[in-house]
């Protein structure tokens, strides 16, 4: 695919008009899906797409069309062709961008991530069987994904990987359900099997009678999915910058009142993780990492081109959502979680989440899957759903313990559009005190 | 293009137990201008096609967007392929899977056709809007936006089906944001979130070249409004809001793939079970909610669903009592329940699931102000701005852009950061006034999201004002 597209970035640069500039942008993917209900096939399937974008720039002003690839050269260059030429024609109705932004010179780059993507058509047989006697309800996705940009100037960049996300959850009687993940880009035939073997043990533990708190605060320890689900959230909007700049952000308060969280809170967007590309949709190199929080305290946004230019700044994202976000551990070892926590709430996922109180960061959100309640150390019985609504500013502020030593890599099984490179590296928290209101 | 591909693989096709080809041609056209400046005018076509076969006891889909009979024939041959794989492990037995035969063609009607206007004068709308938020200095973003999709679909199958639907949708919108240190208050508008089927015409009708002074006003007033109040107390929601309030806890509970468990990993299951069905009592006896896909102007407006059946208006609750779930063709195959033609997809390259399409809360003999005499103490809200619900679709909590007081009878002062939550069983039950058609309007949610693989989609829903008894409602913090 990197060929075909660098050879339509060749053939339409051969169209261009003295003074213009055309960027091309390709996302695709060659992706097996299989969703999996009641421990069997519901649905399955493969999906070979290539979006391309283009992008024409002239005396300032610019414009933009995606168009799905063919694959087709002949059919794929008539399309374009046909594209540029509106392109062309809209420009001339078109007011200068004063925000447009270019690099100040072509910066060429190639990552092609190791791995093979399993084959998922003999895989899957593997799953249904390491599941069995279990109501295993999830998707498996597997399969490449690649990225590329290509400039008229003459920058090439790629980003080309093979993964596999397997994204499930086994079930009791209503929503009594624990959650299980495997991902990555190697497969480890011993490695389901054990994980398998977990969400046996929890399953195990969430057949007792549940126990349904009254609403007030709880000690609780989240794991790292449940934290997740929380600074997904604030990563979706909190740190970019222009939502900083216009009062749109949740952190608003340590913008302009020099709120403070955990000095123990550091919160950095890695970008060297290399899950996602390197390069922007304008063809700009990301720094390695964006520092967020540091030590509690509000550093850079995260600043796409646009941004960049509008606040006079240095572009250091794709986007103004996180998608490589880590947070750094603290001391707390796994083998002492329950020993710390003593008594509370042990949360393994949150889910639905959203600001009840923008101002406050004050976040709403449900418990999911296995979450149980801890006595002594010793787990007692599943916790039924229960609605949270606590200020981020309590939880990872005035009301943080410790930080878990060990981190876990959690790689986004979405696939909205496709599917997401998108990951989190994060610890567990102890805090002393989740509200819970429902 | 889309005839002339399914006219050649249907020529062409291999001898398979079943087979059918849905070919999409979607055209996306995005203009939006924020703070006075023009973002990249955008457009996009996504076209391809799903081919989904019944092979060997089991079935498989395949999606490719090279629409030759070579690339339709080798996507057959992935679909076959999977179909042999998932033959003896797969959920639903083939012989449950549709095989349609009707034929048809539908197109949603338009008065003022998108290209009909030229882009310097869309451009001209933009900036008539901007202008109109652009009141005062504390407003520190603006926003208005117009984008428009026409969607060509063809299904064609081996059971004779050959179905052709050309959709419109016109998804305009409006912004302000006000801000004072580290208070900011939002008000959206003429569209926004929303949208309607057709052309230029649903522009007035959503508000989009009339709201915006009043947006960026109420922003503005927000700054200065007490936080809403916290207590139980009656609660009067406007159609913006209602929209939201039947989107999470009556739509989604009643999708039938999530009665059924399949959602259970991820958009979550329903506290709706089979047996509910004919008798359960969901809320008062003035709640009534149709499915009517022939809605006019509504977001999900099609004559046929994405598996070729025919889609007709049904009630699922009347007089309160629950009657039938929201499932097509192979949910209700599966669950022996009768249901809707909303087995949609979002996109080319995604399979049909059970989704909402326009779900509609009929409208009773109230006026708004009859709404409002009759609270001694509560609160009116509109415009979602927050929600949250737990994976059965009970436990919710939902925040709105605006709210008022109301006290003895009369509406009074405006408030900020009006929420409130409760447990839906409970919450439809204390409905107590339902505003007539003079308060009823179309709404719509351009994006919910569901499904394995995800898939984001749009649905429509109208509704009138509504009243409800003794619900815990709360502000910020201040």
């Amino acid at each position: 695919m990197q060929g075909y597209f660098y050879a339509l970035a060749d053939r339409l640069a051969q169209e261009l008009a003295s003074g213009e500039v055309l960027n091309l942008l390709l996302d695709g993917e060659r992706s097996d899906f299989v969703r999996l209900s009641r421990g069997r096939v519901r649905q399955a399937g493969r999906v070979q797409r290539g979006m391309l974008g283009l992008r024409l720039i002239a005396r300032r002003r610019q414009t933009a069309f995606e168009g799905e690839l063919s694959g087709q050269l002949d059919e794929d260059l008539t399309v374009l062709g046909a594209a540029l030429a509106r392109l062309r024609e809209q420009l001339r109705y078109l007011p200068g961008d004063p925000y447009l932004m270019l690099p100040a010179e072509p910066r060429s780059s190639e990552r092609m991530l190791d791995g093979a993507a399993p084959r998922a058509r003999e895989l899957i047989a593997a799953v249904l069987e390491a599941a069995r006697g279990l109501d295993l309800v999830g998707i498996w996705a597997s399969g490449e994904r690649y990225a590329g940009f290509a400039s008229s100037l003459g920058q090439r960049n790629w980003h080309a990987s093979a993964s596999f996300n397997l994204d499930w959850s086994c079930h009791l009687a209503g929503d009594k359900a624990v959650k299980g993940r495997y991902a990555g880009s190697a497969w480890s035939p011993a490695e389901l099997p054990a994980r398998m073997g977990r969400v046996r043990e929890q399953l195990a533990v969430m057949g007792r009678p549940p126990w349904t708190p009254a609403p007030g605060r709880y000690r609780a320890y989240l794991a790292p999915a449940a934290l997740g689900e929380i600074l997904g959230l604030l990563g979706w909007g909190a740190f970019g910058l222009k939502s900083q700049r216009t009062g749109e952000s949740a952190l608003i308060r340590m913008l302009t009142e020099g709120q403070r969280l955990h000095p123990a809170v550091t919160l950095t967007e890695e970008h060297a993780r290399g899950l996602v590309p390197d390069f922007t949709n304008e063809g700009f190199i990301k720094p390695p990492r964006v520092t967020l929080v540091e030590s509690g305290v509000c550093r850079d946004g995260l600043a796409s081109a646009r941004s960049a230019a509008e606040y006079r700044t240095t572009v250091n994202a794709g986007c103004e959502s996180v998608e490589s976000l880590a947070m750094e551990p603290g001391t707390l070892a796994g083998t002492q979680v329950l020993e710390a926590l003593d008594t509370g709430l042990y949360i393994n996922d949150l889910w639905y989440t959203n600001y009840s109180d923008l101002r406050s960061c004050r976040i709403t959100g449900m418990t999911r899957f296995a979450c149980f309640w801890v006595e002594q150390g010793q787990i007692q019985a599943p916790v039924s759903v229960m609605r949270f609504d606590e200020s981020l500013y309590e939880l990872l502020g005035s009301r943080l313990l410790a930080l878990s030593a060990e981190r876990e890599l959690i790689l986004d099984a979405s696939t909205y559009g496709g599917r997401s490179r998108r990951s989190f590296r994060l610890p567990g928290v102890l805090v002393d005190g989740l509200a819970l209101t429902l | 293009m889309l005839r002339e591909a399914a006219e050649a693989f249907s020529r062409q096709a291999p001898g398979l137990a079943f087979w059918s080809l849905r070919l999409v041609d979607e055209w996306d056209e995005g203009l939006s201008m924020r703070q006075g400046v023009l973002l990249p005018v955008h457009g996009r076509r996504s076209r391809g096609a799903l081919l989904s076969v019944v092979q060997g006891g089991g079935m498989g889909y395949a999606a490719t967007s090279d629409l030759s009979a070579h690339g339709l024939l080798a996507a057959t041959g992935e679909a076959a392929a999977w179909a042999e794989a998932s033959a003896g492990i797969n959920l639903v037995p083939v012989d449950l899977l549709p095989r349609p035969s009707h034929r048809g063609h539908y197109q949603t009607p338009i008065q003022h056709p998108w290209e009909g206007l030229a882009l310097t004068d869309k451009l001209a709308l933009l900036a008539d809007a901007d202008r109109a938020l652009d009141i005062h200095e504390r407003i520190v973003d603006r926003e208005a936006s117009l984008a428009y999709r026409r969607t060509d679909v063809l299904l064609v199958t081996s059971s004779g089906a050959w179905i052709e639907q050309r959709l419109h949708d016109l998804t305009p919108g409006l912004r302000a944001v006000a801000n004072r240190g580290s208070l900011t208050q939002q008000r959206t508008g003429g569209g926004a979130q929303s949208g309607r089927r057709g052309g230029l015409e649903q522009l007035a009708a959503l508000g989009f070249a009339d709201e915006a002074p009043q947006l960026a006003e109420q922003a503005l007033q927000l700054l200065d409004a007490p936080e809403c109040p916290e207590g139980h107390c009656d609660l009067i929601l406007l159609p913006r809001q209602m929209t939201l309030q039947i989107h999470e806890s009556i739509g989604h509970p009643l999708e039938l793939d999530r009665i059924l468990g399949d959602e259970r990993n991820y958009a979550g299951t329903s506290f709706v079970t089979r047996d509910m069905f004919g008798r359960y009592r969901y809320g008062s006896e003035l709640l009534n909610v149709t499915f009517d896909p022939g809605c006019p102007g509504e977001l999900a407006g099609y004559a046929f669903d994405d598996e070729g059946t025919p889609a007709e208006r049904v009630y699922l609750i009347r007089a309160g009592i629950l009657e039938r779930p929201l499932g097509g063709v192979v949910s209700q195959a599966r669950s022996g329940l009768p249901g809707t033609a909303n087995a949609r997809a979002s996109d080319w390259y995604r399979p049909p699931i059970d989704r909402m399409a326009n779900l509609n809360l009929e409208p009773g003999t109230d006026s708004l102000e009859t709404l409002i005499g009759e609270v001694e103490q509560g609160v009116l809200m509109d415009a979602n701005r927050s929600w949250s619900i737990d994976d059965s679709r009970n436990k919710f909590q939902f925040g709105c852009e605006i709210g008022w007081v109301i006290r003895d009878g009369e509406r009074q002062g405006m408030v900020r950061n009006p929420n409130y939550r409760g447990v839906s069983t409970g919450f439809w039950r204390s409905l107590d006034g339902v505003g007539a058609a003079s308060t009823f309007r179309v709404e719509g949610v351009v994006s919910c999201g569901k499904g394995e693989p995800n898939q984001m989609i749009r649905v429509g829903h109208a509704a009138p004002a509504c009243l409800f008894r003794g619900v815990d409602v709360f502000g910020g913090a201040g």
